[in-house]
């Protein structure tokens, strides 16, 4: 029962995984916040130090790692768009850049929100900060060199590009809180508290952190859908999907009281 | 209740957190909504036509 994978890598195939997949993942994202923020704000206990204002971790931390992370699988995407030119990866590639863009921007916006209690201001130019807006502008970047090229073929290409070049700044953005010496304090994954403190805010992170995860899934493949459907507009395949208005040639599945032409002559668009 | 919205006096900060976060993700999704929507309808309009596009991948 080996699955065929190369079978999905189609958008003809893809198209309604996706729309089979989305759904299941914006739902455990749903679950997954729900127990995260219960944890965070239910469970764990007042900070010893930053008192409540630390519970911006459960938010910070998440997006932060997302914004890095889907960097990281659009790159990846892109990479393979153009080591063999496939339609898909560089769909995919398109897909995850506006989540990931969110991502970089509720990263910066929560992380001034603590760094205003904490260090007694919104923004620094710190080696951690400058390099995450730097990643903001990269994904921005990508976006905008996309919608300044017409030719969509070429636009893969472009970005593609771009996005492996910019691909440098994610080592720097992990590294920097080691490699400068940094007002953003540098990982602090075990909190020096008691353990049973420690545990119940790292779970709490570690519990959002996989919501945003399943959340950028979600997102992604939501619109991977619509890119699909944008670029493969007037294909064959797209004009026989269901609640197109129009069937595959199988009897039955035509609209009511109109009887499709066969496949092959399906040159005209049959008005509905 | 009024206690835990204040968040021991970090409220604003706290708060302003989350909420830019419950509204990006609620604006993500009514974006991708009406994307997906639009894409439908646009292919719906176009039905099946000669995209240039496809024949230059098909070689």
């Amino acid at each position: 029962m080996a699955t065929n994978w190369y079978h999905y890598a189609s958008p003809v195939t893809f198209y309604p995984l996706a729309g089979r997949l989305a759904p299941w993942f914006a739902a455990i994202a749903a679950l997954l916040a729900a127990a995260g923020l219960w944890i965070g704000f239910g469970l764990a206990p007042t900070d010893a130090t930053q008192g409540e204002a630390y519970r911006i971790i459960y938010i910070h931390v998440p997006t932060a790692w997302m914004a890095m992370f889907v960097y990281l699988v659009m790159a990846f995407w892109s990479a393979l768009a153009l080591a063999f030119n496939t339609r898909l990866s560089a769909m995919m590639a398109q897909a995850l850049a506006p989540t990931g863009a969110l991502m970089a921007a509720l990263a910066l916006w929560t992380g001034a929100f603590w760094g205003r209690p904490t260090w007694g201001t919104y923004w620094a130019w710190d080696a951690r900060m400058t390099s995450t807006l730097i990643l903001l502008f990269l994904y921005l970047g990508v976006i905008a060199l996309r919608s300044a090229i017409d030719d969509p073929r070429r636009a893969d290409r472009a970005c593609a590009v771009l996005t492996l070049v910019g691909a440098v700044n994610v080592p720097i953005i992990y590294f920097s809180v080691r490699w400068w010496n940094t007002l953003h304090q540098g990982a602090s994954v075990s909190l020096t508290a008691a353990p049973k403190m420690a545990s119940l805010m790292l779970s709490g992170m570690l519990v959002m952190s996989f919501a945003a995860w399943a959340w950028c899934i979600a997102a992604a493949l939501w619109r991977v859908r619509a890119i699909i459907l944008e670029r493969e507009r007037g294909s064959a395949w797209v004009a026989t999907l269901p609640g197109m208005g129009r069937s595959a040639g199988v009897p039955g599945q035509g609209p009511k009281g109109l009887r499709s032409p066969p496949p092959s002559r399906c040159a005209t668009r049959v008005s509905d | 209740m009024n206690e835990f919205f204040a968040m021991g006096g970090y409220g604003w900060y706290v708060w302003m957190s989350y909420g830019a976060c419950a509204v990006a993700v609620v604006a993500e999704v009514v974006a991708l909504r009406a994307r997906h929507r639009r894409a439908f309808a646009d292919a719906k309009a176009a039905g099946v036509e000669p995209a240039p596009e496809r024949m230059e991948t098909a070689r």
